[in-house]
C-alpha cells in the first residue's frame, strides 16, 4: 500500500499545478478507477467507474466472489473505501471501522470501535445510519452518531486526533460522511427534527482545529454571506438576508441542516451542498421563507464565504430537505460548454444550474406524479423567478393548522432522498434512485424542549395513487432538456445509491435486497442477485490484482425501514388493501453484509 | 438482552389524570420484535376484536374510563370515535411513528406497539414513555427509547396516545384515518392549555 501511495504522489506532481494541495495523494486515488478513494466516487458526485471488464455483454455471468459480516444489525447506507490493497468498511451506529486485507481474502487487519453514549440513538430521527468513512493522506475519518470526528491512521487504526462538533443531548447528530479538501475536512449536522439550527465546519486534517463554520440560517456573520457579493439567481442577497425571512426568535431553533454529501469543484474552489427542512414540520409557526434553509449553497473551501446560494422551496410545507447531492459536470447545453451542477431535489424537481455562477437554467419534474407545484417560474423578468408555483390545495400552510391536506406528491421523504444518483459521460444521461410515495399532512402546534423531537405534523404515506402500485422508479434523466429519458417501476422505493460504468452497465440496489444491474441505454434488466437483506447501501466498484469487483452493503433500515417495514396503506383502496405484497417486511429483514461480486474467472 | 428499570424521572406535567403510583413499577416488557412478521401485514383482516362490553364512564374532558380506571376508547355503533383516541392518532404519527412505524405498526428500528399493547399495561406503558427504555447487547440490534417525561408534546398527551393505540391493539381500530369523531371539549382545551402553561 505505501508503494502504491508513494507512486500516486509522483504522478500527481507531475500532472496537476494545485497550489500547496495536502491531500494530492486523495486526487490521484480519485482518478484512478482501480481504488475508490471517496464516497461520492468523485468529487464531482458522478458516481462514474471508467473500469470496464463487466459490461453489458458479460454482467449477466456475475457471481458473489466474498462476503463480509459486519456484525451489527441496522440500516448500511454508503459503501466502503478501497484505498490500494486495502478495503475500509464502516457499521451504523457503534459505527465500527474495519480495515479488510484484499491480498488476504478479507482478513481483518485492524478494526476500531468508538465508545459511545447509547443515548445517541433514538435522538438520531429515521435509524442509526452512517454514510461511510472518508480517507485522506494517510488517514481515515469517521464522523460518529454522537458528532465525535476521529481522525485514525490508515496503516493502523490508530486514533490521531477526534474533535467534538455537536451536542447529541440538544439532538445535534451525525449520519453524513465528510469530505476532505486540501487540507480540510468539512462536516456537516444533523437535527432538523429537533430543532437545531445547523451549520457547516471546515476542520484542519492534521489536528482537527476548527476553521470556519457557516451556519445555514441566522446572522450574516454566522452564516458567512458577504450582502453585496454573495448572489442568489445573480442578485446580491443583501443585509440580514436570512434573518430577515424568520418571524421572531424561530430561526434559532430553525434546522437547515446538513447531512447529505458534498462536492467540491477545484476550478472555483467552490464546496457544494444542499441544507435541509426549516423547524417545526408546521409551517403556521415560521411564517417568512426561512431562508437559508432548503438551499443549495457554494462555498469557498477555504474561507466558507458563501459565493452564492439558491432557495429551491422557500417556506417549506412538506418536510423537502434540500440535502441530496449536486452533481458537477461540464456538458454541452444549447451548443455550448457548460460548467453545470445537478440535483434531484427532495421536492420533485431536477435541477440544472450553473455551478460558478449559480444560474437556474433547469428545473422540471422527475416523477411525473409530483403535483405540490405546477412549476418553478423560469421568467427572468417575473418577480418570482425561480420560486415554485405552490398549488393552494397541496399547500399545508394555506390550509392551516388542524387540516389534513389530502393527496401531497411527493411525500415527506421525497421524490428522492440522500440515495445519490450516478451520471455516465458516455451517455450524458443520470441515473436516479427514486420514491412514489404520495401523503396525507396535517400540522399543528408544538412546543420545543431542547433535545427532544420537534416534529408538529401528521402525516401518512401511500404509494403514488393512479399509477403502477409500486413505491419507487429508478430513472434515467436528460439534465439539459428536464426530461425523463427512461423509468422502471420498482415495487418498493429505491434508497441504493446508484453506479455507473464504463462498461454501459449501471448498478443499484433494491429494499428487498437485490443487486441490479442495467443497460445504461435502454434500461435493460441484465442481471439481479438477492443479497440477505434490504439494500440502502451505495453500489462500489474497484480493481484488485486485475479483477473487477462490484461492491455493496446490505441491512434494511433509514427511513425507508421505518415507513415501509409494515407496508403503507392506500386510503383510497379502502380496508385490507395492504397484503404481504406492501409490506417490506415480507421480502426481508436486518442484517449487515457485505457482498462482493465479480466475473468467474 | 438486559433491561434495566430506572428511577423515573419528576415531570410536574403528567395530565391531571396519570396514577404516578403505577409509575414506580419496573419495566420488564421486553421488546424483542423488530420487523413486523408477516402475519401482522394483515391486521386489518386478521385482528380478532374483543369487544369491550364493560362499563365506560364518560368525563367532561371527553375521556371514556374503564371501571378499573384506565383509560379507554369509545367508538359509536356509527363508527363516531371518541376524541381522546382521535387525537392520540395525530400525536402518535407527529411523535411516535419516526421510530415505530405508520398505524403502530412498528419497523426496522423499533418494535410494533399495536402488538406491544396487547401486553403492556396502562402503568406498564406510562412507566416507558416517561423514563425511556434500553436493550443493549452485543450482536442485536440495539434498541433505545428515549425518555418523554419532560416532553409536553408527549407528556400532555399521554391518555390520547394510549387510548390510539390500546384500540389499534384491539383491533378495533383499522390502519386509517379516524373519519367521524366527537368534538374537542372546552374542558379539554383548557387541560391542554394547562399542561403547556399557555393561558386558557
Amino acid at each position: 500500500m505505501r508503494k502504491v501511495l508513494a507512486a500516486a504522489f509522483v504522478t500527481a506532481a507531475a500532472a496537476y499545478a494545485w497550489p500547496a494541495v495536502a491531500n494530492d495523494g486523495l486526487m490521484n486515488i480519485i482518478k484512478d478507477p482501480k481504488q475508490w478513494g471517496i464516497q461520492t466516487g468523485d468529487y464531482a458526485n458522478t458516481r462514474y467507474s471508467k473500469l470496464d471488464e463487466v459490461n453489458a455483454g458479460n454482467v449477466g455471468k456475475l457471481q458473489v466472489a466474498w462476503t463480509f459480516s459486519t456484525g451489527v444489525l441496522r440500516g448500511h447506507e454508503g459503501g466502503p473505501l478501497i484505498i490500494g490493497d486495502v478495503m475500509y468498511v464502516h457499521t451504523p451506529f457503534p459505527n465500527i471501522v474495519y480495515a479488510l486485507d484484499l491480498n488476504n481474502d478479507g482478513r481483518i487487519i485492524w478494526k476500531y470501535e468508538p465508545k459511545q453514549d447509547p443515548n445517541v440513538i433514538p435522538v438520531m430521527c429515521c435509524d442509526t445510519v452512517n454514510r461511510g468513512l472518508a480517507y485522506s493522506d494517510g488517514t481515515i475519518f469517521l464522523h460518529q452518531a454522537d458528532t465525535t470526528l476521529v481522525a485514525l491512521d490508515a496503516k493502523t487504526g490508530a486514533k490521531k486526533w477526534s474533535v467534538v462538533n455537536g451536542d447529541p443531548k440538544k439532538g445535534e447528530t451525525n449520519t453524513a460522511t465528510v469530505m476532505p479538501v486540501k487540507d480540510k475536512v468539512i462536516v456537516g449536522i444533523s437535527g432538523g427534527e429537533f430543532g437545531v439550527r445547523c451549520h457547516v465546519t471546515a476542520y484542519d486534517t492534521k489536528t482537527g482545529k476548527q476553521v470556519w463554520r457557516g451556519y445555514s440560517i441566522g446572522p450574516d456573520s454566522d452564516i458567512l454571506v458577504d450582502p453585496e457579493k454573495t448572489t442568489d439567481l445573480g442578485k446580491p442577497v443583501g443585509k440580514d438576508s436570512s434573518l430577515k425571512s424568520w418571524e421572531g426568535d424561530q430561526w434559532k431553533i430553525g434546522g437547515g441542516c446538513t447531512w447529505g454529501w458534498y462536492s467540491y469543484d477545484p476550478e472555483t474552489n467552490l464546496v457544494y451542498y444542499g441544507s435541509g427542512n426549516p423547524s417545526t414540520w408546521n409551517p403556521s409557526q415560521r411564517p417568512g421563507d426561512n431562508k437559508w434553509s432548503m438551499t443549495i449553497w457554494a462555498r469557498d473551501a477555504d474561507t466558507g464565504m458563501a459565493k452564492w446560494v439558491y432557495q429551491m422551496t422557500p417556506h417549506d410545507e412538506w418536510d423537502y430537505d434540500g440535502v441530496n447531492e449536486m452533481i458537477l459536470t461540464d456538458q454541452k447545453m444549447d451548443g455550448k460548454d457548460r460548467k453545470l451542477l445537478t440535483h434531484f431535489d427532495r421536492n420533485g424537481f431536477g435541477y440544472t444550474l450553473d455551478r460558478v455562477t449559480g444560474d437556474l437554467l433547469v428545473a422540471e419534474k422527475f416523477d411525473p406524479a409530483v403535483n405540490w407545484a405546477t412549476k418553478v417560474d423560469m421568467d427572468r423578468s417575473s418577480p418570482t423567478f425561480g420560486r415554485p408555483q405552490v398549488v393552494s390545495k397541496y399547500s399545508t400552510a394555506q390550509q392551516g393548522e388542524d387540516v389534513n391536506t389530502k393527496g401531497i406528491c411527493p411525500a415527506a421523504l421525497g421524490t428522492k432522498d440522500q440515495q445519490p444518483a450516478a451520471f455516465s459521460p458516455k451517455t450524458g444521461l443520470f441515473y436516479v434512485p427514486t420514491n412514489h410515495v404520495c401523503m396525507d399532512y396535517e400540522p399543528f402546534r408544538v412546543s420545543y424542549t431542547a433535545g427532544q423531537p420537534y416534529v408538529g405534523a401528521t402525516l401518512s404515506m401511500y404509494p403514488a395513487p393512479n399509477s403502477h402500485g409500486g413505491m419507487g422508479n429508478f430513472i434515467a434523466w436528460d439534465n439539459t432538456k428536464g426530461k425523463i429519458v427512461w423509468s422502471l417501476p420498482e415495487p418498493f422505493s429505491v434508497w441504493s445509491g446508484a453506479l455507473a460504468t464504463a462498461g454501459d452497465v449501471v448498478f443499484y440496489g433494491t429494499l428487498e435486497g437485490y443487486l441490479k444491474a442495467v443497460d445504461s441505454k435502454t434500461g435493460k434488466e441484465l442481471y439481479k442477485f438477492k443479497t440477505p437483506s434490504g439494500i440502502i447501501g451505495n453500489v462500489t466498484t474497484y480493481e484488485h490484482k486485475g479483477k473487477q469487483y462490484i461492491a455493496i452493503l446490505s441491512g434494511v433500515g433509514g427511513w425507508a425501514g421505518i415507513g415501509l417495514a409494515a407496508g403503507l396503506t392506500d386510503p383510497n383502496a379502502g380496508l385490507g388493501a395492504v397484503g404481504g405484497y406492501a409490506a417490506l417486511s415480507s421480502y426481508t429483514n436486518l442484517g449487515g453484509q457485505l457482498t462482493v461480486f465479480a466475473l468467474p474467472n | 438482552m438486559t433491561n434495566s428499570a430506572r428511577g423515573w424521572l419528576v415531570s410536574g406535567i403528567l395530565p391531571a389524570s396519570a396514577r404516578l403510583s403505577a409509575l414506580v413499577l419496573g419495566a420488564v416488557v421486553s421488546a424483542a420484535l423488530v420487523l413486523p412478521t408477516p402475519s401482522h401485514a394483515q391486521d386489518a383482516n386478521t385482528t380478532a376484536a374483543k369487544p369491550t362490553t364493560e362499563a365506560k364512564e364518560k368525563d367532561d374532558l371527553g375521556k371514556y374510563t374503564l371501571p378499573d380506571g384506565d383509560p379507554t376508547y369509545n367508538i359509536a355503533p356509527d363508527g363516531t370515535l371518541d376524541w381522546y383516541t382521535y387525537s392520540g392518532y395525530r400525536r402518535y404519527h407527529a411523535e411516535c411513528h419516526v421510530c415505530h412505524g405508520p398505524d403502530g405498526m412498528g419497523s426496522s428500528y423499533a418494535p410494533a406497539l399495536a402488538d406491544s399493547l396487547k401486553t403492556l399495561t396502562y402503568a406498564q406503558f406510562m412507566e416507558i414513555v416517561v423514563n425511556g427504555k434500553k436493550n443493549i447487547g452485543v450482536g442485536t440490534a440495539d434498541q433505545v427509547m428515549p425518555a418523554f417525561g419532560e416532553n409536553k408534546n408527549v407528556m400532555c398527551y399521554l391518555d390520547d396516545i394510549y387510548v390510539y393505540l390500546k384500540a389499534r391493539a384491539d383491533g378495533t381500530l383499522g390502519r386509517e384515518r379516524p373519519s367521524k369523531r366527537e368534538d374537542k371539549t372546552k374542558a379539554y382545551t383548557a387541560n391542554e392549555n394547562q399542561c403547556f402553561g399557555r393561558p386558557g
